[in-house]
């Protein structure tokens, strides 16, 4: 049996004398979409920012392809995994080109080609070269999470870790980023784990979820299941109700 | 030329790095232009400067040569603005005092921001023991009164324009630590710094080439503010005998030298007095301009 693409086992994560996550375990095998589900304060992005190696004040065991990773990476590990940011004004540096941004990874790592690295990174996320000189407060909102997409997608990971990443986006928006990110792992054969506080999307995107509530995974199904109301825990059922209101609302 | 140049930077669809970078610059530019009294100081510190630059062939006279017979003689057309205790020309002291004024605040300011820009960012990026250490030796030289520290160290070297360079630039780097820390706190956890340590960059990279930038505009206003005060330091430490030695003309110790005849021969002391005034204005408006334009709050 070949080791799942990310395996975490017994996950634990305290913020000073508070525990915001109490022991996640989970496993994602390769080219697996993979949602943690929750409300704020949940701890879902905590899980996330431990996986993507921001948070390094975690216990517990965290392997990628079979390899235990230490708290504190190796470069290597970020041409492996990278990560979506949830707020694409925040996400992009203010002063710098998009060229720049997109450009950082390749002179960190010392790889050549940067002109058609960069040119096939704004391509695969259907932006025009005509952004590429251009300053994230030039581009809109779409426009800019579709570069924080280019920038993870330049370092050719196995992995992304989504964190929220159409919330921030007009519903219209949405939809086209989300669209994007399912053929970009079609494309591209990526690993995926997003978190998100919006049920549909995360049904839409991911193959499997698991739903986060006070810092503890209180369920994992698939999609399937989910759609077919076979969700056991009362939580899951909540958030579950909660997204439809808000659907039939809207 | 200038048009195409204006097409060019201005061209929303830059197409080149320097393009874009070009871009940036002009539209501060045409934002500070839009300033009138940025614009006034700028020309008086470009007209002093080059006035500075040139003494030597606009000064009427040597400013080192006494005339006895002549002394504290009133403006005429042979002396335009009289001449002092020792019959020397005050114009020409005066530009030549220029060079001495104006160079010790572009040393003190070359010496100074980037030691506190790197104070600041590495103390304010690292956190913990680093930031403690840094932050508690900035409060030390915090603590002095500045011209006091100055007048301290000079007193232990040998008084003269080399010491008071460095006794300014001693305590005039302070502040900038702390701006540069408080702009690397506000922007060290967010999401754009998170994602180019997600490159694989060094601390070191990220403080450099990503924190840093974002910390010069407010550093650029507050050094341009600070120039007025760099150079009434100078001044007074040449007022009190610390600073540049006679018979160099800085204009701190032509006044302290004047101020033996002020209300008889008030002229001798007034046009130094004027140009300290006039410089002084012209950083404060400059740096008042450049605040509106580079301040990143604003945006």
């Amino acid at each position: 049996m070949t080791n799942p693409m990310i395996d975490v086992q017994d996950l634990r994560i305290a913020f000073g004398p508070k525990e915001v996550v109490k022991g996640v375990t989970l496993s994602v095998p390769a080219g697996e979409s993979f949602g943690i589900v929750g409300e704020s304060g949940s701890g879902k992005s905590t899980v996330l920012r431990a996986l993507a190696g921001l948070n390094q004040h975690w216990t517990g065991e965290i392997r990628f392809e079979g390899a235990p990773v230490a708290s504190k990476r190796p470069r290597a590990f970020f041409r492996k995994v990278q990560m979506v940011f949830q707020d694409p004004f925040g996400s992009l540096h203010p002063r710098q080109t998009i060229d720049r941004i997109l450009s950082e990874f390749l002179s960190v790592n010392g790889l050549d080609d940067v002109d058609g690295r960069v040119n096939r990174a704004l391509d695969a996320v259907a932006l025009p070269q005509s952004v590429r000189f251009r300053f994230p407060h030039q581009l809109s909102g779409g426009q800019r999470q579709r570069v924080a997409i280019a920038r993870a997608l330049i370092a050719e990971p196995k992995v992304l870790l989504l964190d929220e990443p159409t919330s921030a986006l007009d519903v219209s928006v949405q939809a086209e980023v989300l669209n994007l990110l399912g053929r970009l792992r079609k494309s591209h054969g990526l690993t995926y784990v997003m978190v998100s506080h919006n049920m549909s999307v995360v049904a839409h995107l991911c193959d499997r979820l698991g739903v986060m509530q006070h810092g503890e995974m209180v369920e994992q199904l698939s999609v399937t299941d989910l759609r077919a109301r076979r969700a056991t825990h009362p939580h899951t059922r909540e958030l579950v109700e909660l997204g439809q209101a808000l659907a039939s609302t809207a | 030329m200038l048009a195409d140049f204006r097409a060019w930077a201005l061209d929303d669809l830059a197409t080149s790095r320097r393009q874009a970078a070009w871009g940036r610059r002009y539209r501060i530019w045409l934002a500070l232009k839009a300033n009138p009294l940025a614009m006034i100081g700028l020309f008086i510190i470009v007209l002093c400067v080059l006035l500075a630059f040139l003494a030597p062939l606009l000064a009427p006279y040597d400013p080192a040569i006494q005339d006895l017979e002549n002394r504290l003689a009133r403006p005429s057309a042979d002396h335009l603005l009289g001449t002092d205790e020792l019959g020397r020309d005050i114009l020409s002291r005066l530009l030549y005092g220029g060079r001495i004024t104006l160079g010790i605040v572009v040393a003190v300011v070359v010496m100074v921001a980037p030691v506190g820009l790197a104070v600041g960012t590495i103390a304010g990026y690292f956190g913990g023991w680093v930031d403690k250490t840094l932050m508690r030796l900035t409060d030390v030289f915090l603590a002095f009164p500045r011209l006091i520290l100055a007048l301290a160290f000079v007193a232990a070297l040998n008084p003269g324009v080399q010491s008071a360079i460095l006794a300014i630039a001693l305590t005039a780097w302070p502040p900038y630590a702390r701006i540069a820390r408080a702009e690397t706190l506000t922007v060290r956890n967010s999401e754009f710094i998170e994602a180019v340590a997600m490159t694989g960059a060094s601390p070191w990279r990220i403080i450099l080439r990503h924190v840093a930038p974002l910390c010069v505009p407010s550093l650029v206003v507050r050094v341009t503010l600070d120039m007025a005060s760099i150079i009434i330091t100078a001044a007074s430490l040449g007022f009190l005998g610390m600073g540049a030695q006679p018979p160099s003309p800085e204009w701190g110790a032509m006044i302290a030298t004047a101020k033996r005849f002020i209300l008889d021969q008030w002229w001798v002391a007034l046009s130094p007095c004027i140009a300290i005034l006039l410089v002084s204005l012209a950083f404060n408006f400059l740096g008042d301009g450049l605040r509106d334009v580079l301040d990143p709050k604003q945006d």
